[in-house]
Protein backbone atom coordinates (compact mmCIF):
# COMPACT_ATOMS: atom_id res chain seq x y z
CA UNK A 1 0.00 0.00 0.00
CA UNK A 2 2.71 2.76 1.25
CA UNK A 3 4.85 3.71 -1.60
CA UNK A 4 8.39 2.52 -1.42
CA UNK A 5 10.52 5.16 0.19
CA UNK A 6 13.33 6.93 -1.81
CA UNK A 7 16.79 6.13 -0.19
CA UNK A 8 17.72 9.45 1.54
CA UNK A 9 21.08 9.62 -0.50
CA UNK A 10 18.91 10.28 -3.74
CA UNK A 11 17.09 12.66 -2.49
CA UNK A 12 20.11 15.12 -1.98
CA UNK A 13 20.87 13.82 -5.68
CA UNK A 14 17.59 15.10 -7.11
CA UNK A 15 18.28 19.01 -5.57
CA UNK A 16 21.57 19.41 -7.19
CA UNK A 17 20.45 17.97 -10.60
CA UNK A 18 16.96 20.23 -10.23
CA UNK A 19 19.08 23.41 -9.58
CA UNK A 20 21.27 22.78 -11.74
CA UNK A 21 19.05 22.25 -14.28
CA UNK A 22 19.32 25.11 -16.49
CA UNK A 23 23.04 26.05 -15.81
CA UNK A 24 24.66 22.33 -16.14
CA UNK A 25 24.66 22.46 -19.83
CA UNK A 26 26.44 26.17 -20.02
CA UNK A 27 28.95 25.41 -17.30
CA UNK A 28 29.60 22.01 -18.42
CA UNK A 29 30.16 23.03 -22.13
CA UNK A 30 32.13 25.50 -21.33
CA UNK A 31 34.87 22.88 -19.54
CA UNK A 32 34.32 20.68 -22.49
CA UNK A 33 34.69 23.20 -25.23
CA UNK A 34 37.85 23.88 -23.22
CA UNK A 35 39.52 21.32 -23.57
CA UNK A 36 38.11 19.96 -27.21
CA UNK A 37 40.09 23.25 -27.85
CA UNK A 38 43.22 22.13 -26.26
CA UNK A 39 42.85 18.85 -28.61
CA UNK A 40 42.98 21.14 -31.54
CA UNK A 41 45.52 23.17 -30.56
CA UNK A 42 48.04 20.41 -28.54
CA UNK A 43 47.14 17.02 -31.13
CA UNK A 44 46.34 18.21 -34.09
CA UNK A 45 48.48 21.65 -34.11
CA UNK A 46 51.31 20.34 -31.91
CA UNK A 47 50.64 17.27 -32.82
CA UNK A 48 51.47 17.44 -36.23
CA UNK A 49 55.33 19.54 -35.80
CA UNK A 50 55.82 16.23 -32.93
CA UNK A 51 54.73 13.83 -35.69
CA UNK A 52 57.17 14.92 -38.05
CA UNK A 53 60.31 15.28 -35.86
CA UNK A 54 59.42 12.43 -33.36
CA UNK A 55 57.48 9.97 -35.62
CA UNK A 56 55.77 8.97 -32.56
CA UNK A 57 55.33 9.97 -28.72
CA UNK A 58 54.75 6.53 -26.87
CA UNK A 59 54.37 4.84 -30.02
CA UNK A 60 51.46 6.34 -30.70
CA UNK A 61 50.57 9.72 -33.06
CA UNK A 62 50.81 13.04 -30.94
CA UNK A 63 46.96 13.35 -31.07
CA UNK A 64 46.36 9.49 -29.93
CA UNK A 65 49.01 10.32 -26.94
CA UNK A 66 47.55 13.41 -26.19
CA UNK A 67 43.61 13.09 -26.83
CA UNK A 68 43.02 10.11 -23.87
CA UNK A 69 45.54 12.23 -21.33
CA UNK A 70 42.89 15.23 -21.96
CA UNK A 71 40.36 13.06 -20.86
CA UNK A 72 41.41 12.50 -17.43
CA UNK A 73 42.89 15.86 -17.40
CA UNK A 74 38.67 16.81 -18.14
CA UNK A 75 37.57 14.69 -15.43
CA UNK A 76 40.06 16.00 -12.86
CA UNK A 77 39.08 19.90 -13.53
CA UNK A 78 35.11 19.23 -13.32
CA UNK A 79 35.53 16.69 -10.25
CA UNK A 80 38.21 19.56 -8.43
CA UNK A 81 35.74 22.51 -9.58
CA UNK A 82 32.65 21.20 -8.24
CA UNK A 83 33.62 20.18 -5.05
CA UNK A 84 35.25 23.46 -4.01
CA UNK A 85 32.91 26.89 -4.18
CA UNK A 86 29.93 24.92 -4.41
CA UNK A 87 30.89 22.87 -1.56
CA UNK A 88 31.40 26.15 0.20
CA UNK A 89 28.16 27.73 -1.03
CA UNK A 90 26.27 24.85 0.16
CA UNK A 91 27.83 25.86 3.94
CA UNK A 92 27.90 29.45 4.04
CA UNK A 93 26.17 31.02 1.47
CA UNK A 94 23.24 29.03 0.18
CA UNK A 95 23.12 26.70 3.21
CA UNK A 96 21.99 24.03 1.26
CA UNK A 97 23.16 21.50 3.27
CA UNK A 98 21.30 23.05 6.45
CA UNK A 99 18.37 22.58 5.17
CA UNK A 100 18.75 19.34 4.12
CA UNK A 101 19.62 18.45 7.80
CA UNK A 102 16.83 20.00 8.79
CA UNK A 103 14.60 16.80 6.85
CA UNK A 104 14.87 13.29 6.89
CA UNK A 105 18.61 13.41 4.97
CA UNK A 106 21.83 12.68 6.98
CA UNK A 107 25.39 14.05 6.91
CA UNK A 108 26.09 10.73 4.65
CA UNK A 109 23.21 11.36 2.28
CA UNK A 110 24.01 14.76 1.67
CA UNK A 111 27.75 14.20 1.01
CA UNK A 112 26.97 11.39 -1.04
CA UNK A 113 24.09 13.22 -2.42
CA UNK A 114 26.33 15.67 -3.75
CA UNK A 115 29.14 13.78 -4.80
CA UNK A 116 27.08 11.64 -7.18
CA UNK A 117 25.91 14.75 -8.63
CA UNK A 118 29.68 16.06 -9.12
CA UNK A 119 30.05 12.02 -10.53
CA UNK A 120 27.24 13.19 -13.25
CA UNK A 121 28.50 16.00 -14.59
CA UNK A 122 32.28 14.21 -15.04
CA UNK A 123 30.25 11.66 -16.40
CA UNK A 124 28.31 13.87 -19.19
CA UNK A 125 31.14 15.62 -20.45
CA UNK A 126 33.67 12.54 -20.29
CA UNK A 127 31.07 10.56 -22.29
CA UNK A 128 30.62 13.79 -24.92
CA UNK A 129 34.44 13.91 -24.90
CA UNK A 130 34.97 10.21 -26.08
CA UNK A 131 32.15 10.77 -28.61
CA UNK A 132 34.47 13.57 -29.94
CA UNK A 133 37.31 11.98 -29.65
CA UNK A 134 36.28 8.76 -31.62
CA UNK A 135 35.61 11.02 -34.46
CA UNK A 136 38.86 11.77 -34.64
CA UNK A 137 39.32 8.51 -34.86
CA UNK A 138 41.86 8.33 -31.78
CA UNK A 139 39.70 5.48 -30.07
CA UNK A 140 41.47 2.28 -31.35
CA UNK A 141 39.60 -0.55 -28.56
CA UNK A 142 36.03 -1.43 -27.40
CA UNK A 143 37.80 -0.86 -24.15
CA UNK A 144 37.05 3.23 -24.56
CA UNK A 145 33.98 2.42 -23.31
CA UNK A 146 35.51 1.63 -19.61
CA UNK A 147 37.58 4.96 -20.07
CA UNK A 148 34.15 6.77 -18.81
CA UNK A 149 34.24 4.89 -15.47
CA UNK A 150 37.72 5.73 -15.05
CA UNK A 151 37.30 8.75 -16.12
CA UNK A 152 34.18 9.25 -13.14
CA UNK A 153 36.84 7.41 -10.85
CA UNK A 154 39.39 10.47 -11.68
CA UNK A 155 36.99 12.91 -10.80
CA UNK A 156 35.95 11.55 -7.75
CA UNK A 157 39.53 11.01 -6.59
CA UNK A 158 39.65 14.60 -7.00
CA UNK A 159 36.52 16.14 -5.51
CA UNK A 160 36.06 13.81 -2.13
CA UNK A 161 39.54 14.98 -0.69
CA UNK A 162 38.55 18.53 -1.79
CA UNK A 163 35.40 18.61 -0.75
CA UNK A 164 36.52 17.19 2.62
CA UNK A 165 39.31 20.37 2.31
CA UNK A 166 36.23 22.57 1.48
CA UNK A 167 34.18 21.62 4.46
CA UNK A 168 36.84 23.10 6.72
CA UNK A 169 37.40 26.10 5.16
CA UNK A 170 35.52 29.71 5.98
CA UNK A 171 37.37 31.71 3.04
CA UNK A 172 38.21 30.54 -0.27
CA UNK A 173 41.73 31.47 -0.69
CA UNK A 174 42.49 27.93 -0.20
CA UNK A 175 41.17 27.27 -3.73
CA UNK A 176 43.36 29.10 -5.14
CA UNK A 177 46.35 27.49 -3.68
CA UNK A 178 44.98 23.98 -5.01
CA UNK A 179 44.84 25.41 -8.16
CA UNK A 180 48.13 27.33 -8.26
CA UNK A 181 50.52 24.11 -6.56
CA UNK A 182 48.14 21.22 -7.44
CA UNK A 183 45.78 21.37 -10.50
CA UNK A 184 48.13 23.53 -12.99
CA UNK A 185 51.08 21.65 -11.97
CA UNK A 186 49.29 18.39 -12.43
CA UNK A 187 47.94 19.29 -15.49
CA UNK A 188 50.76 20.14 -16.91
CA UNK A 189 53.37 17.23 -15.67
CA UNK A 190 51.03 13.93 -15.57
CA UNK A 191 51.82 12.86 -18.89
CA UNK A 192 49.06 14.36 -20.35
CA UNK A 193 50.69 16.64 -22.61
CA UNK A 194 54.45 14.44 -23.07
CA UNK A 195 55.51 11.30 -21.04
CA UNK A 196 56.62 10.98 -17.85
CA UNK A 197 59.56 9.55 -18.60
CA UNK A 198 60.38 13.11 -20.05
CA UNK A 199 60.83 14.04 -16.49
CA UNK A 200 63.97 14.33 -14.26
CA UNK A 201 64.13 11.11 -12.28
CA UNK A 202 62.84 12.71 -8.97
CA UNK A 203 60.56 14.44 -10.28
CA UNK A 204 58.97 11.16 -12.24
CA UNK A 205 58.43 9.52 -8.74
CA UNK A 206 56.38 12.73 -7.96
CA UNK A 207 53.89 11.94 -10.66
CA UNK A 208 53.57 8.79 -10.71
CA UNK A 209 52.49 9.80 -6.97
CA UNK A 210 49.68 11.76 -7.84
CA UNK A 211 46.04 10.76 -8.84
CA UNK A 212 46.18 12.36 -12.68
CA UNK A 213 49.16 10.60 -13.64
CA UNK A 214 47.02 7.19 -12.59
CA UNK A 215 43.93 9.02 -14.50
CA UNK A 216 45.60 9.67 -17.69
CA UNK A 217 47.48 6.45 -17.58
CA UNK A 218 44.33 4.19 -17.22
CA UNK A 219 42.31 6.46 -19.28
CA UNK A 220 44.84 6.03 -22.57
CA UNK A 221 45.28 2.30 -21.97
CA UNK A 222 41.68 1.76 -22.00
CA UNK A 223 41.04 4.15 -25.69
CA UNK A 224 44.30 3.34 -27.40
CA UNK A 225 43.64 -0.19 -26.34
CA UNK A 226 47.36 -1.04 -24.65
CA UNK A 227 47.02 -1.80 -21.72
CA UNK A 228 48.30 -4.39 -19.36
CA UNK A 229 46.14 -5.70 -16.27
CA UNK A 230 49.01 -5.57 -13.36
CA UNK A 231 49.43 -1.86 -13.90
CA UNK A 232 45.50 -0.65 -15.15
CA UNK A 233 44.17 -2.48 -12.20
CA UNK A 234 47.03 -0.45 -9.89
CA UNK A 235 45.51 2.80 -11.51
CA UNK A 236 42.32 2.00 -10.91
CA UNK A 237 42.98 0.62 -7.38
CA UNK A 238 44.77 4.03 -6.61
CA UNK A 239 41.83 5.99 -7.81
CA UNK A 240 39.27 4.33 -6.01
CA UNK A 241 40.78 4.12 -2.97
CA UNK A 242 41.74 8.22 -3.11
CA UNK A 243 37.76 8.39 -4.14
CA UNK A 244 37.29 6.74 -0.68
CA UNK A 245 39.72 8.05 1.80
CA UNK A 246 38.54 11.07 0.77
CA UNK A 247 34.85 10.28 1.28
CA UNK A 248 35.84 9.02 4.75
CA UNK A 249 37.63 11.96 5.42
CA UNK A 250 34.84 14.49 4.12
CA UNK A 251 32.04 12.10 5.87
CA UNK A 252 34.14 13.63 9.35
CA UNK A 253 34.87 17.04 7.82
CA UNK A 254 31.17 17.56 7.04
CA UNK A 255 29.91 16.05 10.32
CA UNK A 256 32.23 18.40 12.21
CA UNK A 257 31.38 21.32 10.37
CA UNK A 258 27.42 20.63 10.37
CA UNK A 259 26.54 18.71 13.00
CA UNK A 260 27.73 20.63 16.15
CA UNK B 1 1.72 6.20 6.11
CA UNK B 2 -1.64 6.26 7.93
CA UNK B 3 -0.77 2.79 9.25
CA UNK B 4 2.80 4.30 10.79
CA UNK B 5 0.56 7.39 12.44
CA UNK B 6 -1.66 5.51 14.25
CA UNK B 7 1.28 3.37 15.96
CA UNK B 8 3.14 6.35 17.13
CA UNK B 9 0.35 8.54 18.43
CA UNK B 10 1.08 9.56 22.16
CA UNK B 11 1.02 6.55 24.83
CA UNK B 12 2.37 3.99 22.66
CA UNK B 13 5.76 5.06 23.39
CA UNK B 14 5.41 7.25 26.65
CA UNK B 15 8.48 9.48 26.92
CA UNK B 16 10.16 9.91 30.47
CA UNK B 17 8.01 11.94 32.58
CA UNK B 18 4.57 13.86 31.14
CA UNK B 19 2.71 10.53 29.04
CA UNK B 20 2.08 11.94 25.76
CA UNK B 21 4.08 14.72 25.69
CA UNK B 22 5.47 15.48 21.88
CA UNK B 23 9.15 16.68 23.64
CA UNK B 24 10.07 15.70 26.47
CA UNK B 25 13.16 16.39 28.56
CA UNK B 26 15.38 15.61 31.68
CA UNK B 27 19.13 17.01 32.41
CA UNK B 28 19.33 18.42 28.74
CA UNK B 29 22.37 19.31 28.30
CA UNK B 30 24.60 20.77 25.44
CA UNK B 31 28.06 21.41 25.89
CA UNK B 32 30.85 22.77 23.22
CA UNK B 33 34.12 21.81 25.26
CA UNK B 34 34.47 23.21 28.68
CA UNK B 35 31.27 25.56 27.35
CA UNK B 36 27.99 24.73 29.05
CA UNK B 37 25.34 26.27 26.20
CA UNK B 38 22.55 23.97 27.76
CA UNK B 39 22.80 23.31 31.76
CA UNK B 40 20.85 20.37 32.71
CA UNK B 41 17.00 21.50 31.74
CA UNK B 42 14.00 19.26 32.48
CA UNK B 43 10.62 20.29 30.12
CA UNK B 44 7.73 18.44 28.61
CA UNK B 45 5.71 20.02 25.69
CA UNK B 46 2.34 18.97 25.30
CA UNK B 47 0.83 18.73 22.25
CA UNK B 48 -1.29 21.62 20.76
CA UNK B 49 0.97 23.80 22.95
CA UNK B 50 2.71 26.86 21.88
CA UNK B 51 5.81 26.63 24.07
CA UNK B 52 8.51 29.56 23.97
CA UNK B 53 11.87 29.25 25.41
CA UNK B 54 12.31 33.19 26.10
CA UNK B 55 16.02 35.05 26.72
CA UNK B 56 19.06 37.02 25.76
CA UNK B 57 20.77 36.45 23.23
CA UNK B 58 23.69 33.07 24.19
CA UNK B 59 20.93 32.01 26.44
CA UNK B 60 20.83 28.28 25.45
CA UNK B 61 18.07 28.40 23.02
CA UNK B 62 18.95 27.71 19.54
CA UNK B 63 21.00 25.09 21.21
CA UNK B 64 18.58 23.67 22.70
CA UNK B 65 16.39 23.70 19.58
CA UNK B 66 18.76 22.80 17.17
CA UNK B 67 18.46 19.99 20.06
CA UNK B 68 14.78 19.12 19.70
CA UNK B 69 15.12 19.19 15.99
CA UNK B 70 17.93 16.63 15.74
CA UNK B 71 20.33 18.91 14.38
CA UNK B 72 22.77 18.56 16.92
CA UNK B 73 23.53 15.88 19.28
CA UNK B 74 22.72 15.68 23.12
CA UNK B 75 25.73 15.57 25.22
CA UNK B 76 24.01 14.41 27.87
CA UNK B 77 20.41 13.09 29.59
CA UNK B 78 17.81 12.32 27.93
CA UNK B 79 15.81 14.06 25.26
CA UNK B 80 12.33 12.40 23.31
CA UNK B 81 10.80 13.81 20.59
CA UNK B 82 8.12 12.42 19.28
CA UNK B 83 8.33 9.54 21.67
CA UNK B 84 12.17 8.90 19.84
CA UNK B 85 15.41 9.05 20.69
CA UNK B 86 17.13 12.01 18.27
CA UNK B 87 20.40 9.58 18.59
CA UNK B 88 18.79 6.42 17.24
CA UNK B 89 15.60 7.85 14.79
CA UNK B 90 16.87 11.11 13.49
CA UNK B 91 15.40 10.82 10.37
CA UNK B 92 11.70 9.54 11.12
CA UNK B 93 11.60 12.75 13.83
CA UNK B 94 12.88 15.07 11.34
CA UNK B 95 10.61 13.59 9.01
CA UNK B 96 7.30 14.83 11.44
CA UNK B 97 9.03 17.84 12.20
CA UNK B 98 8.51 21.66 10.29
CA UNK B 99 12.08 23.73 11.75
CA UNK B 100 12.44 27.74 10.80
CA UNK B 101 15.73 27.93 11.91
CA UNK B 102 17.22 31.53 12.99
CA UNK B 103 19.40 31.98 9.63
CA UNK B 104 17.12 31.57 6.64
CA UNK B 105 18.43 27.82 4.18
CA UNK B 106 16.16 29.18 1.34
CA UNK B 107 17.73 28.55 -2.16
CA UNK B 108 17.89 32.09 -3.21
CA UNK B 109 18.63 31.47 -7.48
CA UNK B 110 15.77 29.27 -7.16
CA UNK B 111 12.11 30.41 -7.39
CA UNK B 112 9.50 30.94 -4.65
CA UNK B 113 7.53 27.85 -5.87
CA UNK B 114 10.97 25.53 -6.33
CA UNK B 115 11.82 25.81 -3.00
CA UNK B 116 8.62 24.58 -1.73
CA UNK B 117 9.09 21.93 -4.67
CA UNK B 118 12.51 20.96 -3.73
CA UNK B 119 11.58 20.93 0.28
CA UNK B 120 8.79 18.43 -0.39
CA UNK B 121 11.18 15.98 -2.28
CA UNK B 122 13.08 15.85 0.44
CA UNK B 123 10.24 14.56 2.63
CA UNK B 124 9.54 12.30 -0.30
CA UNK B 125 6.17 13.87 -0.72
CA UNK B 126 4.71 13.34 -4.60
CA UNK B 127 5.04 15.95 -6.33
CA UNK B 128 0.97 16.50 -6.97
CA UNK B 129 0.66 16.52 -3.68
CA UNK B 130 3.60 19.11 -3.23
CA UNK B 131 1.95 21.03 -5.85
CA UNK B 132 -1.14 21.35 -3.74
CA UNK B 133 0.11 22.15 -0.83
CA UNK B 134 1.91 24.97 -2.14
CA UNK B 135 -0.92 26.58 -3.46
CA UNK B 136 -2.09 26.50 -0.29
CA UNK B 137 1.05 27.60 1.64
CA UNK B 138 1.65 30.36 -0.18
CA UNK B 139 -1.87 31.58 -0.50
CA UNK B 140 -1.56 31.44 3.92
CA UNK B 141 2.13 33.01 3.63
CA UNK B 142 0.47 35.57 1.58
CA UNK B 143 3.26 34.94 -1.78
CA UNK B 144 0.66 33.26 -4.28
CA UNK B 145 1.85 36.42 -6.93
CA UNK B 146 5.43 36.21 -5.92
CA UNK B 147 5.15 31.86 -6.79
CA UNK B 148 7.67 32.07 -9.71
CA UNK B 149 9.67 35.03 -8.78
CA UNK B 150 13.38 34.49 -7.23
CA UNK B 151 13.68 34.45 -4.06
CA UNK B 152 17.24 36.65 -3.70
CA UNK B 153 15.15 40.35 -4.14
CA UNK B 154 11.79 38.85 -1.78
CA UNK B 155 11.92 41.03 1.41
CA UNK B 156 13.11 40.08 4.96
CA UNK B 157 9.53 39.28 5.95
CA UNK B 158 8.87 37.46 2.48
CA UNK B 159 11.34 35.14 3.27
CA UNK B 160 10.33 34.65 6.43
CA UNK B 161 7.29 33.54 5.43
CA UNK B 162 8.21 31.63 2.66
CA UNK B 163 10.86 29.83 5.37
CA UNK B 164 7.33 29.23 7.41
CA UNK B 165 5.40 27.99 4.50
CA UNK B 166 8.11 25.48 3.39
CA UNK B 167 8.86 23.80 6.69
CA UNK B 168 4.83 23.38 6.86
CA UNK B 169 5.26 21.11 3.43
CA UNK B 170 5.20 18.07 4.98
CA UNK B 171 2.55 18.81 7.61
CA UNK B 172 4.39 18.45 10.45
CA UNK B 173 3.74 17.13 13.98
CA UNK B 174 5.97 19.89 15.47
CA UNK B 175 6.99 23.42 14.38
CA UNK B 176 10.14 24.49 15.75
CA UNK B 177 10.69 28.44 15.45
CA UNK B 178 14.07 29.77 16.16
CA UNK B 179 13.62 33.55 16.53
CA UNK B 180 10.60 33.86 13.74
CA UNK B 181 10.99 38.04 13.26
CA UNK B 182 13.92 38.77 14.53
CA UNK B 183 15.39 41.74 12.13
CA UNK B 184 11.60 41.95 11.03
CA UNK B 185 10.06 45.18 10.62
CA UNK B 186 6.65 45.84 12.60
CA UNK B 187 4.65 45.51 10.42
CA UNK B 188 6.29 41.87 9.13
CA UNK B 189 6.44 40.49 12.53
CA UNK B 190 2.31 41.48 13.27
CA UNK B 191 1.67 39.58 9.72
CA UNK B 192 3.79 36.56 11.05
CA UNK B 193 2.29 36.68 14.38
CA UNK B 194 -1.21 36.42 12.72
CA UNK B 195 0.03 33.52 10.85
CA UNK B 196 1.20 31.73 13.75
CA UNK B 197 -1.88 32.46 15.48
CA UNK B 198 -3.93 30.56 12.93
CA UNK B 199 -1.43 27.41 12.71
CA UNK B 200 -1.92 27.32 16.27
CA UNK B 201 -5.85 26.88 15.98
CA UNK B 202 -5.61 24.73 13.44
CA UNK B 203 -3.75 22.94 16.76
CA UNK B 204 0.10 22.74 15.39
CA UNK B 205 2.26 22.07 18.41
CA UNK B 206 5.03 24.94 18.12
CA UNK B 207 8.21 25.74 19.90
CA UNK B 208 9.38 29.20 20.00
CA UNK B 209 12.76 30.94 20.69
CA UNK B 210 12.35 34.77 21.01
CA UNK B 211 14.42 37.19 22.95
CA UNK B 212 11.26 39.98 22.20
CA UNK B 213 9.11 39.58 25.03
CA UNK B 214 5.98 40.69 23.11
CA UNK B 215 6.61 37.92 21.12
CA UNK B 216 6.41 35.28 23.76
CA UNK B 217 3.43 37.14 25.25
CA UNK B 218 1.72 37.02 22.01
CA UNK B 219 2.90 33.50 20.78
CA UNK B 220 3.07 30.97 23.57
CA UNK B 221 0.89 29.33 25.81
CA UNK B 222 3.72 28.47 28.40
CA UNK B 223 7.16 29.81 28.16
CA UNK B 224 10.52 29.29 29.81
CA UNK B 225 13.22 32.11 31.13
CA UNK B 226 16.51 30.95 30.00
CA UNK B 227 19.57 32.03 30.85
CA UNK B 228 23.32 30.66 31.00
CA UNK B 229 21.63 27.82 29.69
CA UNK B 230 19.19 26.96 32.47
CA UNK B 231 15.17 28.06 33.12
CA UNK B 232 15.00 30.77 35.54
CA UNK B 233 11.38 30.30 35.71
CA UNK B 234 8.19 28.47 34.10
CA UNK B 235 4.90 29.25 33.75
CA UNK B 236 2.54 31.03 31.13
CA UNK B 237 3.06 34.32 30.25
CA UNK B 238 0.47 36.07 32.87
CA UNK B 239 1.30 33.65 35.71
CA UNK B 240 5.27 34.93 35.11
CA UNK B 241 4.21 38.22 36.13
CA UNK B 242 2.05 37.96 38.86
CA UNK B 243 4.79 35.84 40.13
CA UNK B 244 7.56 37.90 39.22
CA UNK B 245 5.96 41.24 39.19
CA UNK B 246 4.04 43.55 40.37
CA UNK B 247 0.36 44.75 38.00
CA UNK B 248 1.91 48.07 36.96
CA UNK B 249 5.46 49.67 36.65
CA UNK B 250 6.38 53.32 36.73
CA UNK B 251 9.14 54.62 34.33
CA UNK B 252 11.05 57.76 35.29
CA UNK B 253 13.28 58.94 33.41
CA UNK B 254 15.78 61.99 35.33
CA UNK B 255 18.50 63.90 33.93
CA UNK B 256 21.37 61.86 33.00
CA UNK B 257 23.75 61.14 35.67
CA UNK B 258 21.03 62.20 38.45
CA UNK B 259 18.90 59.07 38.52
CA UNK B 260 21.68 57.44 41.02
CA UNK B 261 21.21 59.77 43.31
CA UNK B 262 17.38 59.92 43.84
CA UNK B 263 17.16 56.27 44.81
CA UNK B 264 16.86 56.87 48.09
CA UNK B 265 14.11 59.63 48.20
CA UNK B 266 11.92 56.66 46.26
CA UNK B 267 12.02 54.73 49.50
CA UNK B 268 8.77 53.13 49.76
CA UNK B 269 7.08 55.12 47.11
CA UNK B 270 6.34 51.19 45.24
CA UNK B 271 7.09 47.90 46.58
CA UNK B 272 10.02 47.50 44.76
CA UNK B 273 12.51 50.22 42.94
CA UNK B 274 15.07 48.82 39.91
CA UNK B 275 17.58 51.14 39.11
CA UNK B 276 18.70 51.04 35.08
CA UNK B 277 21.25 53.00 33.49
CA UNK B 278 18.76 54.91 31.83
CA UNK B 279 15.98 55.33 33.80
CA UNK B 280 14.10 53.90 36.87
CA UNK B 281 11.37 50.81 37.37
CA UNK B 282 9.20 51.21 40.32
CA UNK B 283 7.17 48.37 40.57
CA UNK B 284 3.73 48.59 42.71
CA UNK B 285 -0.22 47.10 42.22
CA UNK B 286 -1.23 50.58 41.75
CA UNK B 287 1.09 52.99 39.66
CA UNK B 288 -1.09 56.04 39.27
CA UNK B 289 -1.05 56.34 42.94
CA UNK B 290 2.85 55.43 43.21
CA UNK B 291 3.76 58.22 40.11
CA UNK B 292 1.63 60.83 42.59
CA UNK B 293 3.24 60.28 45.41
CA UNK B 294 6.57 60.72 43.07
CA UNK B 295 5.59 64.10 42.61
CA UNK B 296 4.43 64.73 46.40
CA UNK B 297 8.21 64.38 47.18
CA UNK B 298 9.19 67.15 44.96
CA UNK B 299 10.89 64.74 42.82
CA UNK B 300 10.56 66.51 39.09
CA UNK B 301 11.23 63.70 36.44
CA UNK B 302 11.77 64.28 32.84
CA UNK B 303 9.46 62.26 31.87
CA UNK B 304 7.40 59.46 33.25
CA UNK B 305 5.06 56.28 31.84
CA UNK B 306 2.62 54.32 33.67
CA UNK B 307 2.62 51.03 32.00
CA UNK B 308 1.05 47.03 32.74
CA UNK B 309 4.18 45.07 33.82
CA UNK B 310 5.57 42.76 30.60
CA UNK B 311 8.18 39.56 30.58
CA UNK B 312 10.73 42.11 30.35
CA UNK B 313 10.08 42.92 33.79
CA UNK B 314 9.78 39.32 34.84
CA UNK B 315 13.22 38.82 33.22
CA UNK B 316 14.70 41.86 34.94
CA UNK B 317 13.85 40.60 38.12
CA UNK B 318 15.22 36.79 37.47
CA UNK B 319 18.51 37.81 35.86
CA UNK B 320 19.01 41.68 37.29
CA UNK B 321 19.08 42.68 33.06
CA UNK B 322 17.44 43.69 30.33
CA UNK B 323 16.31 41.57 27.61
CA UNK B 324 17.19 43.17 24.77
CA UNK B 325 19.85 45.97 24.95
Amino acid sequence: MARRSTPLWWRGYRYWAYQDRKTWRSSITTSFLFHILYLAAMGVGLGSLVDKHAHTVGGVSYLDFVAPGLLAATAMQIGANDAMYPVMGAIKWIRTYFAMLATPLRVEDVLIGHLGWIATRVAIVSAAYLAVIAAFGVVASPLAVLALPAAVATGLAFSAPIAAFAATQDKDVGFTTIYRFGLIPLFLFSGTFFPVGQLPGWLQSVAYATPLYHGVDLCRGLVLGRISLGPALGDAVYLVALAGVGSVAAHRTFARRLVV
Amino acid sequence: MALSRTASTPGTSAPPGGAGALVSARQLTKRFGDFVAVDGVDFDIARGESFGFLGPNGAGKTSTMRMISCMSPVSSGTLRVLGLDPAVDGPSIRSRIGLVPQEDTLDLELTVLDNLMIYGRYFDLPRHVIRQRAARLLDFAQLTDRADDRVDPLSGGMKRRLTIARSLISDPDLLILDEPTTGLDPQARHLLWDRLYRLKQEGVTQVITTHYMDEAEQLCDRLVVMDHGRFAAEGSPRELIERYSTREVVELRFRSGEHEALSGRLDGVAERVEVLPDRLLLYAADGDASLAEVHRRGLAPESSLVRRATLEDVFLRLTGRTLVD
